[in-house]
């Protein structure tokens, strides 16, 4: 059923109900202005509604309805039971007609001419209808148009009963109308009530309207609840009793399951929030002398109720620029090559346990020369430093406070005006804000939104012997250094401590020292990092102890704390003592890790800018190769990472081979086939001859390394799997990668700088067809 | 006919307080807290009240009076706020007085300092004198620019 409709029957569904106890307490009562003013608003809304989606049946009859009204709230005469009688046939008659849409799809084959003519009737006279029987025509009108769906048995007796009953009745009391309206009324209730009863709605049934209030109530109280659970689940690790644990669990999974659902109760499409921007696009392309289409995509993907609220005015500004400075002129579009009518996009989706939200257009897009220059006359930044940044991090400048308004004076075409509230206002409730643009063709923003607020993963940690919780999004890893590391790996710059995780300079930044709690810098003999994500840096966080991760319910602080920016909140953890909650950014900002003065950061990072680089983030697996340094292949072609000890690798012919998880994997050593690889092109026979030389020398190896394990990369291709075998596994990370250079020997796609360092992407194909290895998935099912 | 309120009644050093009864929530025994490092030293930090997180401040410290001597457990005295419940620690909690409109005195004009801005007057007892405070601004930050905690 169209989405439109549906809302329609649910919202009219109520509002009958609504109407039939208002028609009663003005029949009663007729001098109730703001009943009738309610009732000729409902009905107006039902004819708009239904005129709109083209329901015409229902549209007559509201707007026979609508009209008698409006004589009435104007006062030409009064309210009477015959009114109200004909008005009652007309709830019962929307009744029908919605009944007809839910079940049928259309408005069903009721006649409502009478109905019409009688409610006509009622308003040219002025209240009262001169022709009698009309009564018993249009009850039985009414009866006649539900019986098709309706079920028979239950309709047909009370009609056959009625009509004998009470057809001569009215002609007796003709010229005594207030009788005759009388009996009317009680001849059409009969039959029409008798009508209502069979149906029973789905659609309005299926939901019922809740107090936020409530909601945020039970919300609460789950809080509570998750709270309590922790405390139990604390208090039950310490006993040995089965059947208590047994319990314990239970409860466990029920209070996760309530919590889930509960916080589904308060979730909404965020189409509620994009409903309105057609029109705002409309209003704003026509000013702006443009053409838009706007497109929907996932209206339906649902975010807690605070958030859609959260984000109503940040997309609401994405969508006024795109429209305002994005989306070019007519003309102009034209000119470029373009459709003269823009388009823009919004696409929401879930990726992650995040939502994701897209705004895309394909407008002209930013020119990052131009924010170059803007920021540079803006004193954001130093043409030294501008020198040094990609188009992605110039573009990148909008978010920047004061990119804004210098925009607005000088009338700059691109974006920005107020990105940084946007990207202000989006971080603050946990989410993040990507901006790509290119140059003639549009820009896409992309939000990455958390799905609730209320309850949210963290790590605990202490410090100065109070515990405190890291909220999961801003954390990346954990180090632990003991002993003589602690000396060895942690260097000074300058007083200022870092430490070399993975050939990178990592800051620093001691807790205690952050928050002024007289302690020592770390505990005695250990180190422990949480390596952290604030803005576009990393740092590490040195901490007393680690703990757990736990869902914590985030409480906010009261005015008193507001003003100290390294908290985000307070928790009440499993013992039932309070802890902070750090606001990552905060501690970041206090440690200088990140300048007060946003996003400087991007400037003075050294990210090598070559030429018009595509740089997209990729999740890789480095790893290095014996002689061959460090390469990298995208982590979606890995399947798992394995380590086998020598002994277990076998041959199968010239090749080497591994029982894997009840099939055979065919082993392929990267060293060794690069090496192969770049030495000259040869002939046919030569080649296969020094392949099956170099397949043996890896069995030679593990021969002489024993029984050292061996890393494999399971690599998952269209065609199978395979195994390579590297020197070392190193990391894995997710890096934008700037396209450096063509490769320089055979086996290898490309070269590019992974965080900081030259690597060498391997191509993993190239590599099976060189060894000529048959990796068809059937040969292995066949085997297992 | 002269007017009464109620109030709660505690002690601070040497001196008497009082608190209108209608303000105050509830009166709680000591509890352990978590101290909010960078926050003013007049917080001292958070307790759990039936999973409400309120903030506790040392009262002793809001009027500037000298630290309470170790050995002596404060009570809470619990306050509600518009910003939710406040807790202020007390040396000793008193009685409820009702008390008379007759008695009551604006304080003298050479009352300086926080003591100024946070008593609103005394009520005459018999034996001493109740100083009362005003909760909203008791509850409050100091306005003045003094340091935050080191």
């Amino acid at each position: 059923m169209n989405e439109v409709i549906r809302e329609f029957l649910l919202e009219t569904h109520e509002n009958l109900a609504q109407l039939d106890s208002d028609l009663i307490t003005l029949e009663d009562d007729p001098t109730e202005r703001e009943t009738l003013a309610r009732v000729f608003r409902t009905l107006h809304s039902i004819k708009g509604t239904a005129g709109f989606v083209g329901l015409a049946k229902l549209e007559s009859v509201a707007h026979a309805a609508e009209s008698l009204l409006s004589r009435l709230r104007a006062g030409d005469f009064r309210f009477n039971r015959a009114i109200a009688s004909a008005l009652l046939g007309v709830v019962d008659a929307v009744r029908q007609i919605l009944g007809s849409i839910e079940s049928n799809g259309d408005e069903g084959t009721g006649d409502y001419h009478a109905t019409i003519v009688k409610l006509e009737r009622l308003r040219a006279a002025g209240g009262v209808d001169e022709v009698e029987p009309s009564g018993t025509v249009s009850s039985q009108s009414t009866v006649r148009a539900a019986a098709p769906k309706s079920n028979l048995s239950t309709i047909s007796p009370p009609p056959a009963a009625t009509n004998l009953s009470t057809i001569g009745a009215p002609s007796q009391f003709a010229g005594k109308p207030v009788n005759a309206t009388i009996e009317r009324h009680k001849l059409d209730e009969a039959p029409l009530t008798e009508v209502a009863e069979p149906r029973t709605s789905t659609v309005a049934d299926s939901t019922i309207r809740v107090d936020v209030g409530l909601l945020d109530k039970l919300m609460n109280l789950v809080g509570e609840m998750v709270i309590a659970r922790n405390q139990v689940m604390q208090y039950s690790s310490t006993l040995e009793d089965n059947s208590f644990i047994g319990t314990v669990q239970r409860l466990n999974l029920l209070t996760t399951e309530l919590q889930v659902n509960v916080m589904k109760t308060r979730m909404q499409p965020i189409g509620n929030v994009w409903s309105k921007f057609p029109r705002v696009v409309r209003d704003l392309s026509i000013a702006c002398g443009k053409k838009v289409r706007y497109v929907m995509e996932g209206q339906e993907t649902e975010l807690d109720k605070t958030i859609i609220e959260a984000i109503r005015d940040p997309l609401t500004h994405m969508v006024r620029n795109a429209v305002d400075h994005g989306i070019e002129k007519p003309d102009i579009r034209v000119r470029n090559g373009k459709p003269p009518e823009g388009k823009l996009h919004l696409h929401a989706f879930h990726e992650g346990g995040k939502v994701i939200i897209e705004i895309i257009d394909d407008g002209g897009g930013i020119d990052p020369q131009r924010v170059r220059s803007k920021a540079i006359s803006s004193k954001l930044i130093t043409v030294e430093e501008s020198s040094r940044m990609t188009d992605r991090e110039l573009i990148n400048l909008v978010f920047l406070p004061g990119f804004s308004t210098t925009d607005k004076v000088t009338n700059f075409s691109g974006r920005g005006v107020g990105m940084d509230v946007v990207r202000t206002n989006i971080e603050k409730i946990g989410g993040t804000v990507e901006i790509d643009s290119r140059l003639g063709h549009g820009t896409q923003v992309k939000l990455k939104i958390p799905l609730t607020l209320a309850i949210i993963p963290a790590l605990t940690i202490t410090s100065g012997g109070d515990r405190y919780a890291i909220p999961q999004v801003s954390l990346l890893e954990l180090l632990r250094l003991e002993g003589e590391q602690i000396a060895n790996r942690i260097e000074q710059i300058h007083g200022f401590p870092v430490y070399r995780l993975r050939g990178n300079l990592l800051p620093l930044v001691y807790l205690n020292e952050q928050l002024r709690i007289d302690a020592p810098r770390h505990a005695p003999g250990e180190v422990n990092i949480v390596v952290l994500q604030a803005d576009d840096r990393q740092f590490g966080l040195v901490v007393d102890a680690i703990h757990d991760t736990e869902e914590i319910v985030v409480k906010p602080l009261q005015k008193h704390l507001k003003g100290i920016d390294v908290f985000a909140g307070a928790t009440i953890m499993g013992d039932g003592r309070v802890a902070l909650i750090l606001d990552i950014l905060g501690v970041a900002q206090r440690a200088n890790v990140v300048s007060a003065t946003r996003g400087r950061a991007l400037a003075d990072k050294t990210t090598v800018s070559v030429g018009e680089a595509v740089a997209e983030r990729y999740s890789l697996l480095l790893f290095t190769t014996v002689g061959g340094g460090r390469m990298a292949v995208p982590l979606s072609m890995v399947a798992r990472l394995e380590e086998f000890p020598a002994f277990l690798i076998e041959r199968a012919g010239p090749r080497s081979v591994v029982q894997y998880r009840g099939a055979i994997l065919h082993l392929i050593d990267v060293s060794k086939e690069l090496r192969r690889l770049a030495k000259p092109p040869s002939r046919n026979g030569n080649g296969t001859r020094r392949k099956i030389a170099s397949v043996t020398s890896v069995s030679n190896d593990s021969g002489t390394e024993g029984t050292t394990a061996m890393q494999v990369v399971v690599y998952a291709g269209a065609e199978g799997q395979v195994g390579l075998i590297v020197e070392s596994i190193l990391d894995i990370v997710e890096d934008e990668i700037a396209v450096q250079s063509q490769a320089n020997r055979p086996g290898v796609l490309y070269t590019a700088i992974v965080h900081g360092r030259v690597t060498e992407f391997l191509d993993i194909e190239k590599l099976i067809q060189s060894t000529n290895l048959s990796i068809g998935p059937r040969a292995e099912s066949a085997l297992v | 006919m002269a007017e009464t309120r109620q109030f709660c009644t505690f002690t601070l050093a040497d001196q008497y307080f009082g608190l209108e009864v209608l303000k105050v929530q509830e009166i709680m025994r000591y509890q352990e807290m978590t101290r909010v490092p960078l926050a003013h030293t007049v917080v001292c930090g958070l307790i759990n009240l039936r999973g409400q997180i309120v903030t506790v401040i040392d009262l002793r410290k809001r009027l500037d009076m000298p630290n309470r001597p170790a050995d002596l457990e404060p009570v809470n005295v619990v306050v509600h706020t518009d910003d939710g419940a406040v807790s202020l620690l007390v040396d000793e909690i008193g009685d409820v007085l009702q008390l008379d409109e007759i008695s009551f005195e604006r304080p003298p004009e050479t009352l300086r300092g926080t003591a100024r801005e946070l008593i609103t007057g005394t009520y005459k007892l018999e034996d001493r004198l109740l100083l009362i405070l005003d909760p909203e601004r008791t509850v409050s930050l100091p306005t003045g620019n003094r340091e935050f905690a080191h």
